[in-house]
């Protein structure tokens, strides 16, 4: 079953459940309905009033028949879901409002109708490249299935989207890599300036102690006033050590210094701070080849993770840093923060379509717990849901 | 460096037009096809692209160029006139209190750099106007943000305002303006914290701290990296407050710039400063004209020049002035001058601000190595004192003392040779001729670019030189406009 197909069918089963608790709901309070109102569109609404008279049947039969441990997984998974899609809200509420005013505006399918499409490609952030092809393969389909209804139009769009994502993301390894038992993982952290490197490095570590693993956490950015503070900060709040080295030290020497009391103290994981630098400063970017070095010093099989830090908020320019990044320090995955606003997330699907870069991790908010491991299909349901209709 | 891309974009898009004595309607809509992808690769704001492309159309119908003469010239302007009226026609100066302190706030997402910012722009006022800035520190909750602040501030001997972390905003604010009172600064800047525009507690705080210190300069700082997004960040912020003018920052990076070109479109506020670099002195004034040239490839010879004054002294320029016009400039210069010109900036962008030079292919992957400058230093420094003053000396046996006390290989050594003999020449020119000299010899083959940057050719055909012809003779106009201003004063 295809990715746009889980869709439907995961909608469907929403609206089931969103009406049976919907219907406990009015049973018990009928003051929760209007808290929980924003999460259901409009769409969704009038589906759940169809879905009522079938779910009523099966609501009777479903949930009690599991056994708890299904129950306790699928409510994590549940958990994860709802987590995404309360942090998609604002870009979902972008992509959804710009597709409906699009297709608002719909008359025919002519050279008008393709340039609006582009134009809102692209202002989801989509990349340009990848809206021209979009626009390009659905040129292709209305001719040959000769679509000109509205709805049709639409799902044809969703479809092909969700579609060139699922494709572009096969063989892509979501997960992190660890050294074997015994010897401590390096995971090195680079991006631009103000993307939130500081800060993720402080979730990641609070999140690995708590799952009790020993965490250190190396301050190399030595440069920008203030940051080993912050980092500083952040290793008080997890209770974790941070190795620092004096101010503007080179930072490969505070890199050093922390592989090797990592490596003696048999810490699991050592995560290291760099500097913000901007993708096309060659000296810095060569800064970051000899943190590189230096690390494979002390240990030949680190770094194991190298994750850049991106900017939701960023338009292509992240495809920019994503190339150039991955040139001088074999990026293995990305971070994408500040999700929680009103980024599309559009580049997402263009850096799956270009640059086959793993995404590993997104940010939701400013919490520890609002860190969360990349889930590629929760990300674009979480996006698309209001669009796809069963 | 910023717009490379859209430049070269916008050069292709041009290009079509030119060899052409008369523009037609299709080769007009074609070439504005090809503007419009390259705006909306840059991520320009999509409704904006729609409207620049709407009135240049306009125009070009207007001025009736499509049988005129000189068509391509003709469309090149009003291209660079849309360019420049997109981004606010005239660079706007800071508000100013009648009484002081001016108060400055900043607003912003995080990273956007506000802090940095804050810093920079408060040195520039301390530099450049002698002014007594203060600096509060109300970002108490990002972590060690109010340190990095501190930091900044003893590093260029400002003094900042802080009470901890503990303290709410408002409270700082007050305090802090109090605190700029008694020691009567004469501007106060307020670093917030970033905050997501849809965040409304954190919104509210920050109108509160706008109606507690009544600033004359609220700040949008905006990350030119930003996409599609700046929009709605941009407008969020100027819902909730009074803002006065955006600071576009990380201007150094390969950003096609398209924030740059559509924040104050969809603002209506205009871009005050924009941020390029790491050092605090990489804070610039933003000219809408000069950009939209940059952005043309047409290069920014004002700037050029002013970066020049700033960093020139003036006393030893005018002795080497007159050194080349006596013909008697040696490679004592040669070392003065390249240290000169290292001050200014990176090689890539002061070359790209010379016309023509932004949008030529053969650049486009041009680094300089930053060490180029030392080894010739270095060659220099091998020199005696008689070869340094009299480069004639310099025979094969002496260049090859040369290249093994720098360690440089001989054909470095020649290289330099050569590089000299040429500035000389095209200074010696320079200092007698006016631009159309310079003209000729930027769009001839009189300075040989090529081997000044290891093999890259000068921009070929025609069309880069038209281009060439038309920013010089703009640039040529304006700094006469300059030099009429100084006179009257």
């Amino acid at each position: 079953m295809g990715l746009f197909d889980r869709f439907k069918k995961k909608n469907q089963e929403k609206a089931e459940d969103l009406a049976s608790s919907e219907e406990l709901a009015k049973a018990e309070q009928p003051a929760l309905i209007s808290e929980a109102e924003d999460t259901p569109a409009l769409d969704a609404k009038v589906e759940v009033e169809e879905a009522e008279a079938e779910s009523e049947a099966d609501a009777a039969l479903d949930p009690e028949e599991k056994s708890e441990d299904a129950e306790d997984k699928s409510s994590e998974e549940a958990d994860q879901q709802a987590v995404y899609e309360e942090g998609l809200t604002q870009s979902r509420k972008g992509f959804a409002d710009r597709f409906n005013r699009f297709l608002a505006n719909f008359r025919s399918v002519d050279e008008d109708f393709f340039e609006d499409l582009e134009d809102t490609l692209i202002g989801a952030d989509l990349g340009f490249d990848l809206a021209i092809s979009i626009s390009n393969q659905v040129r292709e389909a209305v001719k040959l299935e000769n679509v000109k209804d509205k709805e049709a139009i639409k799902e044809l769009i969703v479809r092909l989207m969700v579609e060139s994502y699922e494709r572009q993301g096969e063989n892509e390894d979501q997960s992190m890599h660890f050294a074997p038992k015994g010897q401590p993982t390096v995971i090195l952290f680079v991006g631009v300036n103000g993307v939130g490197k500081t800060t993720t490095v402080g979730k990641m570590a609070q999140r690995y102690k708590d799952q009790g693993k020993k965490i250190m956490l190396a301050a190399a950015d030595t440069f920008r006033a203030g940051a080993v503070k912050q980092l500083q900060e952040w290793g008080d709040r997890a209770q974790v050590p941070v190795v620092a080295g004096p101010e503007k030290a080179d930072p490969s020497s505070v890199v050093y210094q922390a592989v090797e009391r990592a490596k003696d103290e048999q810490v699991d994981i050592l995560f290291v701070d760099t500097a913000g630098r901007l993708q096309n400063n060659v000296n810095l970017m060569q800064e970051l080849a000899k943190m590189n070095r230096v690390i494979q010093k002390v240990l030949p099989e680190a770094p194991q993770e190298v994750l850049l830090v991106l900017d939701a908020t960023t338009g292509q320019n992240a495809l920019q840093q994503a190339k150039l990044f991955k040139d001088s320090s074999e990026v293995t995955g990305l971070v994408l923060t500040k999700m929680d606003g009103t980024a599309k997330g559009g580049i997402v699907f263009a850096i799956r379509d270009q640059l086959h870069l793993p995404v590993k991790w997104i940010g939701f908010g400013e919490k520890a717990s609002d860190l969360r491991a990349f889930s590629a299909e929760d990300f674009v349901y979480g996006l698309f849901k209001d669009l796809v209709k069963n | 460096m910023a717009f490379e891309n859209l430049t070269e974009r916008l050069s292709k898009a041009l290009k079509n037009l030119t060899g052409k004595g008369k523009i037609g309607e299709e080769d007009l809509q074609a070439s504005l096809k090809e503007i419009r992808l390259a705006l909306l690769e840059a991520d320009v704001y999509y409704p904006t692209v729609k409207k620049f492309i709407a009135a240049i159309k306009e125009k070009a119908k207007g001025a009736e160029i499509l049988d005129g003469l000189n068509a391509p010239q003709q469309v090149v302007k009003i291209v660079n006139d849309e360019l420049t009226a997109l981004m606010g026609e005239k660079a706007v100066p800071l508000n100013k209190s009648e009484k002081i302190p001016t108060i400055i706030m900043m607003a912003g997402l995080q990273g956007a750099g506000k802090t940095t910012t804050v810093a920079k722009l408060a040195y520039k006022l301390k530099k450049e106007d002698k002014a007594r800035p203060l600096l509060i520190a109300a970002d108490v909750y990002r972590p060690a943000a109010i340190d990095q602040l501190e930091v900044l501030g003893k590093d260029l001997d400002i003094p900042v305002f802080s009470e901890g972390t503990d303290v709410d905003p408002r409270e700082i604010v007050k305090h802090g303006l109090a605190e700029a009172k008694a020691n009567k600064n004469d501007y106060v800047f307020i670093d917030t914290a970033g905050r997501l525009q849809i965040d409304e507690a954190l919104m509210t705080e920050l109108k509160d701290i706008a109606d507690i210190a009544k600033p004359d300069e609220i700040l949008l700082t905006v990350d030119a990296m930003t996409g599609q997004n700046a929009t709605e960040t941009a407008e969020g912020f100027a819902n909730a407050l009074a803002l006065t003018g955006v600071v576009l920052t990380k201007l150094d990076g390969d950003t096609r710039g398209g924030a740059a070109l559509s924040i104050r479109d969809v603002t209506g506020k205009p871009i005050k400063f924009v941020g390029q670099g790491e050092k605090p002195t990489d804070l610039d004034v933003f000219y809408p004209d000069r950009m939209a040239s940059r952005i043309l490839g047409m290069g920014d010879m004002l700037t050029f020049i002013e970066k020049a004054q700033r960093e020139v002294d003036e006393k030893k320029q005018a002795e080497q002035l007159e050194k080349m016009r006596q013909n008697t400039f040696d490679f004592n210069d040669f070392v003065d001058q390249l240290r000169q010109v290292q001050n200014m900036g990176p090689m890539e962008d002061l070359i790209k601000m010379i016309p023509g030079m932004a949008g030529n292919p053969a650049l486009q992957n041009l680094s300089i190595d930053p060490k180029t400058f030392t080894h010739m230093e270095a060659i220099v420094g091998s020199m005696t004192k008689q070869e340094r003053e009299n480069p004639d000396l310099l025979n094969p046996s002496r260049r090859r003392r040369l290249a093994a006390g720098a360690g440089r290989p001989i054909v470095e050594v020649n290289k330099m040779i050569k590089q000299f003999d040429q500035m000389k020449k095209m200074m010696n020119q320079a200092t007698k001729g006016n631009f159309s000299g310079m003209e000729q010899m930027m769009g001839g083959a009189g300075m040989d670019m090529s081997s000044m940057m290891g093999g890259a050719g000068m921009p070929g055909g025609n069309f880069g030189q038209k281009v060439q012809n038309f920013a010089m003779k703009q640039a040529a106009r304006k700094m006469k406009k300059m030099k009429k201003k100084r006179g009257r004063k």
